[in-house]
């Protein structure tokens, strides 16, 4: 074979390669498949990582006042439209309660004014969207440590489990409630916040009304907004499909600190 | 004239070149996969959505006769229909042809991704390890004030397609492997740790050195350009300087080099 052969027939093998490679490895989506799972297992690798290097307590960067140039761009769901949602709304949040519940010593409902009589934070942060964008906005809440301690974690409870009012999407089987789910170092985590306030006013609808979570270290898809229950649970498996999020159930990691 | 044989690479260093060619080709196009979930790149700490802080953005708007594809970069724009933006049925920046999967799956690209971050960080630890045992970095790699003398007269050379094979690399592949190891290969791990929420609490020093989280993305695209070019240079020159030579020698070890070479140095 001569070079010029060569360079042909090599163009031509790599260009097929490349294009059929991919095709053959759409098979990685599906979620249950042996090839997702190994390579989707080097995120547990970087949970792992982060936790071993952050000891679990380092602060998420925070900005100054200046750096807050715009409004916080909403996503997912931005007008939940249940029934019960609209009610509290229009009862300007009156009726509202956060349930705490599940493995806890004393279960709660708190008012709006009982989680604003409480110890609040208020904290200038930067929200990472899995998409790629980012925002930073000022946020204002309850730590969310001590609504917990007021619950009394039981000592079995590893994950603290947060449902929501809003569905992300319509399926044959009705309507998908958003939920999400941290461990208990995140729900421990000084800056994890359950927040009413945006950029110095109340919470708006499009960002979570009346209550959302922030969680600094890791991405937006992990800061349930329109929280009305936060379970504490012993494995997220009774939740949804089992993977402890809505998004996790569809493919996206459970931990997304990267 | 051809020579003899000589062993020139270690076992070490051909497993690892072949692990980082895995590696290169599933990061990039589950990178380009991720890219098209937000295709747009920014300058500063966050994305301007209230004001303009883009530097580049590939998209989509409706024309008479269906979408057009554009690029934008610094407010410039150029029509790229067909290739990027839209490509066939396809809306989306980059075209299915180079994304891993082909079709937009957000979810599946990043699984993908960081699975080969974390091959790449390992090998090139196990090769820097290698490396430095051996003295394949110091003795090849290291670019030394002879190099730097020699250079002009190895551009001329490599103008003219005129390849001297010996036992050690010339000047313009030494600069071009170094700058591919220790330069470009570090940035990307470092901006791809700066883009990680979990990283920047730990080592909140990356998003200093990198102007803020979306400036950090912006260097990891523009590296990635650059990573495409040596890969693209690399293969050319491959080919000019005798391809099943080159072949041999990564898979193998063994390197004919001419017979004017033969008496050089260890
Ligand atoms: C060296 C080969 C690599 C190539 C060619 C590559 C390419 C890309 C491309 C094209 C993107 C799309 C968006 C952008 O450019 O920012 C991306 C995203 C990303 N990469 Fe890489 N990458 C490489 C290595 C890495 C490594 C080693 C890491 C981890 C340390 C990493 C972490 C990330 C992250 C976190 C994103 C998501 C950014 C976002 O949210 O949009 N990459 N990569």
């Amino acid at each position: 074979m001569n070079r010029r052969g060569f360079l042909a027939k090599g163009v031509a093998g790599a260009s097929v390669l490349g294009l059929s490679g991919c095709k053959v490895l759409d098979g990685l989506a599906d979620q249950e498949g042996a090839l997702h799972r190994a390579v989707a297992s080097a995120n547990g690798l970087s949970y792992r990582a982060q936790r071993l290097i952050g000891g679990g307590h380092t602060l998420a960067p925070e900005y100054a006042e200046a750096d807050i140039r715009q409004g916080q761009r909403p996503n997912g769901s931005t007008n939940p439209d249940g029934a019960e949602y609209l009610a509290l709304e229009a009862g300007g949040w009156a009726g509202y309660r956060l349930a705490v519940k599940g493995l806890v010593e004393r279960p709660q409902s708190l008012s709006l004014a009982d989680l604003r009589a409480m110890p609040s934070r208020t904290q200038i942060t930067r929200h990472d969207c899995v998409e790629g964008w980012s925002c930073i906005a000022k946020w204002t809440g309850v730590p969310l440590a001590l609504v917990l301690d007021r619950a009394g974690p039981q000592a079995a409870a590893r994950f603290a489990v947060f449902r929501c009012y809003d569905v992300i999407e319509q399926s044959l089987a009705g309507g998908i409630l958003y939920y999400e789910s941290i461990d208990m170092i995140d729900a421990r985590h000084p800056q994890t916040i359950l927040a009413y306030g945006m950029n110095g006013a109340d919470l708006p609808v499009a960002n979570g009304a009346p209550l959302r979570l922030r969680v600094e270290r890791q991405l937006g898809y992990k800061m349930a907004k329109y929280v009305h229950t936060i379970e504490l649970a012993a494995d997220l498996k009774g939740y949804g499909e089992g993977h402890g999020s809505y998004w996790a159930d569809r493919g996206y990691d459970w931990y997304a600190g990267i | 004239m051809a020579g003899s044989l000589v062993y020139r690479q270690t076992v070490w260093m051909r497993a690892a070149h072949w692990l980082w060619a895995v590696c290169l080709f599933f990061l990039l196009l589950s990178g380009l996969g991720i890219f098209n979930a937000h295709p747009v790149l920014y300058l500063g700490k966050e994305s301007g959505f209230a004001y303009d802080n883009a530097l580049l953005e590939i998209g989509a708007r409706d024309g008479a006769e269906g979408p057009r594809g554009f690029v934008r970069i610094l407010g410039h724009e150029a029509d790229t229909t067909g290739w990027l933006g839209v490509s066939g049925e396809d809306v989306q920046a980059f075209p299915p042809a180079v994304t891993i999967p082909s079709y937009y799956s957000l979810a599946t690209s990043r699984i993908v991704h960081f699975f080969f971050a974390w091959v790449l960080v390992g090998t090139l630890l196990v090769w820097l390890a290698a490396g430095l045992r051996s003295g394949h970095l110091r003795r090849d790699l290291w670019v030394t004030g002879a190099d730097l003398r020699a250079l002009p007269s190895d551009i001329a050379n490599h103008a003219r397609l005129r390849f001297r094979h010996g036992r050690r690399y010339n000047v313009l592949q030494k600069l071009a492997y170094a700058g591919v190891m220790f330069l470009a290969l570090p940035l990307m791990i470092a901006t791809g740790l700066t883009m990680s929420p979990g990283a920047d609490a730990f080592a909140p020093w990356l998003l200093a050195l990198f102007h803020g989280r979306q400036t950090a993305r912006t260097i990891h695209f523009l590296v990635m350009l650059a990573l495409v070019v040596f890969f693209l240079v690399h293969m050319l020159m491959i080919l000019a300087a005798g391809p099943l030579n080159e072949l041999r020698s990564i898979l193998t070890g063994w390197y004919r080099v001419d017979a004017d070479a033969e008496g050089e140095a260890e």
